[in-house]
């Protein structure tokens, strides 16, 4: 009856040693994570520092490193960029079809077959590339390079092998398809139930009933989506390393046989083959690269999480 | 549409009953009409010398144009636009339906020649030009690809537990946003993390087959991480509850009962995790390397992965280049199956081991 | 077994908000206690407390004194585990375990915590706790079914059966046959009459027939005004309360003038 001025925190619980070890490693799992995550960054700068204060004398091609990794920072962007542009109208319009038009029974198989095209490795997706979609599409370059070779972009000329920059971005829309179409088919099938009928008692059609409650509640997951799937364009190995035929030099012709190479297919095709700061030198570009992906998913992550926060859905 | 059962037919002029009635497209006409402008498509692209891609586009928008002038016409502009949005959506739906099939198929057409038993019991030890196999890629995958499992599950589902059952606060949410970052690290980097790790301790020449498992356990984690704690989430907390009332100890109803109602989910996500690095290959290619005899020592020098190899044979055919461009095509071949194989498994996981309850 | 509790003071917090507050109350061994009043005025929480099931949710805390038998349950060397072992609880909605079949639901308690038993002694213990909880003749043949697989009212026997089979000396039951059909509710009903020869049973219920019927003693909890924490507004012998109860408040609750 005296301790009515109990202190203001309980005394802490005693807990058991099982619960002690169990939680113990939970969280050592937990802060592991976070680790390793810094211990990227960190082994990543020790190993390209000696590349980033050698001389530009002493690095591969004799120039300094900017000037090493600027083609190829380039280049990643606008293979990422053209797969970015293709993949968003078709992955929503995908998303669209399986939430609202598909019928129902096929609606989840069909969402399987999308998934589907994320599971498959990105090294088949380079061999497609090479050996089904670039010699598909050089009839479509040499078109390009004839009658629209006045825009800069397809100024030509066309490439005979089809191994252009154009080409691994479309490898790439098809890559980053199912991710973007995955969270935007989310956020499409959570719109309100409650906004949706409304929509459609007021006498809307489908398509109405999609702009007026779907596509704005949508919106910031699709752009999400689409930043993650910017994301896994950027940092795109194998299927750029087989498919492109990099050259170096900063070009917007997207159709000809000269294009700029990618950070990472840069690093995939040289790396076996080099030797002492050659070596770091592909680290440092892979520290570019890791800096970038970075920057873009946070940047998604951000986008996607505040709408989880305002969706009113939890 | 008219709701109305008297006999005399009302002029359309005056409305029928409580329902108005619009005039409507019969129901296949869409269908027809789409079908039709298709059609027309081929024609037109026979006459410029027959191409299939050409054959698409012209019929897609021959067809939708069709469907939507018509219905624009027949049944007023709001309904027309409806239309030419299913239109759209479906093409849409069915043109990246494309890449999937051209790919299947590509894959078998050139898979399917060196799919015979030399590939699977022989390496590429001595061999030039004719015969040789995959048998030290797809044992080398495996090692590398259980290792990876070994390393990852645990601290995933670990940290997947912390982050349901224990986190509170600032790390919790900390570790929340980098596992979601850390899910987008490209592959290579992963690969160059562990290279630049183990080349602190043993040179920049070393190629190890761990090096590669601790490669892929950077990509492994965070996918288990997600997937774990999605399914722990769905765990009722009243089961939780129920145990803790019994006197049990919170991490023994971690373990007796939120981990076994769990069980099918966790099951599927980690079988998903390992299809997703099972075919990874540019870490592969910076910290294993390539051999051409069998090591399936993961601690002791360069290793064989059938990614790796695939790459390799394609890339680097030597001569004459077809026997290694098939070898490589039937290694790809390979890697989808196995990759589809893991898919369907962690489908039937979900299907047969969710647990039985009544609600 | 059963045991008598004594509770002076009782503040009951869920972060900064004080969801109870002041409860004196003296629960009788060997007795139902019914504690009644309107939604949200902190009877489930203050039952929740009893067996420091409270404190599982993050930043729920509390102030003051639970003793039983002159042991202070919230003393800094008690582990709230051993508690949870002395006083059991049924839930508001039956929760049986769904991977564990009837027989192992049973046990949950002893086969969680490790106890090692002989097969005898666990087929021994399913009997007699599925006796104890009016559920033997009923499953007796399907043991090794899930226990998903039960209605209702038998799931919510089989949560009880599951709660008696490591022997508490205190029952705590929480809105018992809310999720329940009349008839199931008569039977849980029934067994709680038989439960108490051997244990202290405290239940929170909604229904004041219910309350009437079984309790012999009935606490009423009330709000102070909204927002305000939930106190003990009346505690006395449950023929009392229904017929001549101190407060006026009481009175205007069980003849239905509000709440």
């Amino acid at each position: 009856m005296t301790l009515t001025s109990a202190p203001p925190t309980p005394p802490r619980p005693k807990r058991r040693v099982g619960d002690r070890i169990f939680a113990g490693s939970a969280s050592g799992s937990g802060i592991l994570i976070l680790l390793v995550l810094a211990g990227v960054a960190i082994f990543l700068i020790g190993e390209a520092w000696p590349a980033i204060t050698a001389a530009a004398a002493d690095l591969p091609g004799g120039q300094t490193l900017t000037a090493y990794i600027g083609p190829l920072v380039f280049g990643t962007l606008i293979a990422a960029v053209i797969a970015l542009l293709v993949a968003t109208p078709l992955a929503v319009a995908i998303a669209l079809y399986i939430t609202y038009y598909a019928p129902r029974r096929l609606a989840t198989a069909m969402g399987y077959v999308i998934d589907l095209l994320a599971a498959i490795p990105s090294v088949v997706y380079g061999f497609w590339g090479i050996a089904a979609l670039a010699p598909a599409l050089v009839p479509l370059y040499g078109w390009l390079a004839e009658n629209l070779g006045f825009i800069p972009l397809f100024a030509g000329p066309a490439s005979a092998t089809g191994r252009t920059m154009l080409t691994i971005g479309l490898v790439l829309a098809v890559m980053i398809l199912p991710i973007i179409s995955a969270i935007s088919r989310e956020v499409f099938s959570q719109a309100p139930a409650l906004h949706r009928e409304a929509a459609l008692a007021l006498g809307a059609t489908r398509w109405e009933m999609i702009r007026m409650a779907v596509l704005p509640y949508g919106k910031s997951g699709v752009i999400g989506g689409a930043m993650l799937g910017l994301g896994r364009a950027l940092g795109e190995t194998m299927a750029v390393a087989i498919v492109l035929s990099g050259s170096g030099g900063i070009t917007f012709n997207l159709i000809s046989s000269s294009n700029p190479s990618t950070i990472a297919a840069n690093i995939a095709l040289q790396f076996p083959e080099s030797t002492g700061l050659a070596v770091n030198t592909l680290i440092a570009s892979g520290l570019a690269l890791f800096a970038i992906t970075m920057a873009v998913n946070m940047l998604a992550r951000w986008i996607v999480n505040r709408r989880a926060d305002f969706s009113g859905a939890n | 549409m008219s709701t109305q059962t008297s006999p005399a037919p009302a002029p359309v002029t005056e409305r029928p009953g409580p329902v108005q009635s619009h005039r409507r497209l019969p129901r296949f006409a869409a269908t027809g009409l789409y079908l039709a402008g298709l059609v027309l498509g081929a024609l037109l692209s026979a006459l410029t010398g027959f191409n299939l891609a050409l054959t698409v586009v012209y019929g897609a928008v021959l067809g939708t144009l069709a469907v939507w002038l018509t219905s624009r016409a027949v049944e007023g502009r709001r309904k027309g636009t409806d239309r030419l949005v299913t239109c759209i959506v479906t093409t849409a739906f069915v043109i990246a339906m494309v890449p999937l099939a051209s790919l299947v198929y590509t894959v078998l057409d050139n898979g399917l020649r060196r799919f015979d038993a030399a590939f699977f019991n022989s390496s590429m030890l001595g061999v030039v030009g004719e015969g040789g196999g995959a048998y030290h890629a797809i044992f080398g995958t495996l090692i590398i690809t259980l290792l990876t499992t070994v390393i990852s599950v645990p601290i995933g589902l670990l940290a997947a537990i912390y982050l349901v059952e224990y986190g509170t606060g600032r790390l919790k949410r900390a570790i929340t946003f980098l596992v979601d970052v850390m899910t987008g690290i490209p592959s290579i980097v992963a690969g160059l993390f562990a290279f630049a790790l183990f080349a602190l301790f043993f040179g920049p020449g070393v190629r190890l087959g761990v090096m590669g498992a601790i490669a892929l356990s950077v990509l492994m984690i965070p996918v288990i991480v997600r997937s774990s704690e999605e399914v722990l989430k769905l765990v009722p907390n009243e089961l939780r509850e129920a145990s803790y009332a019994l006197g049990v100890p919170k991490w023994r109803t971690i373990v007796k009962v939120v981990i076994p109602t769990a069980i099918a989910g966790l099951g599927t996500g980690v079988t998903l995790a390992v299809a997703r690095v099972i075919g990874e290959t540019a870490p592969l290619l910076v910290t294993v390397g390539i051999i051409n005899g069998t090591n399936l020592n993961p601690f002791e020098g360069r290793m064989a992965t059938l990614p790796v190899f695939a790459f390799y044979q394609l890339t680097q055919p030597g001569y004459p280049p077809e026997l290694a461009i098939e070898r490589a095509w039937t290694a790809a071949l390979v890697l989808i199956m196995l990759v589809m194989a893991l898919n369907v498994v962690a489908r039937l996981i979900s299907r047969f081991f969710a647990p039985k309850t009544g609600r | 077994m059963a045991k008598r509790i004594d509770v002076s003071d009782l503040d009951i917090y869920y972060g900064n908000f004080k969801a109870v507050e002041g409860v004196n109350i003296s629960i009788e061994p060997r007795s139902i206690t019914a504690l009644i009043g309107p939604s949200g005025c902190g009877k489930s929480t203050f039952l929740r407390s009893l067996n420091r099931m409270h404190e599982v949710i993050p930043g729920a805390r509390v102030e003051g004194k639970v003793v039983i038998d002159g042991q202070d349950l919230y003393s800094a060397d008690i582990d709230p585990v051993d508690v949870r072992r002395q006083i059991g609880m049924v839930f508001q909605r039956p929760n049986p375990f769904p991977t564990m079949s009837i027989y192992d639901n049973v046990i949950a308690g002893v086969r969680l915590n490790s106890t090692r038993m002989k097969k005898s002694e666990m087929d021994d213990l399913v009997e007699k706790s599925l006796r104890g909880a009016n559920l033997w003749t009923e499953v007796k043949d399907r043991l090794n079914r899930p226990g998903s697989g039960l209605s209702g009212g038998q799931q919510q026997r089989l949560c009880i059966a599951r709660a008696i089979a490591v022997e508490p000396e205190v029952l705590l039951m929480d809105e018992p046959c809310s999720a329940l059909d009349p008839i199931s509710t008569l039977a849980i009903e029934d067994l709680m009459t038989e439960l108490k020869d051997r244990f202290t049973i405290v239940i929170v219920t909604h229904n004041m027939q219910q309350a009437a019927r079984v309790s012999e003693s009935t606490g009423f909890f009330n709000l102070a005004g909204v927002g305000q924490p939930g106190r003990l507004v009346e505690f006395n012998p449950t023929e009392k309360i229904f017929s001549n109860p101190d407060e006026q408040a009481t009175e205007d609750y069980i003849t239905g003038r509000f709440g």
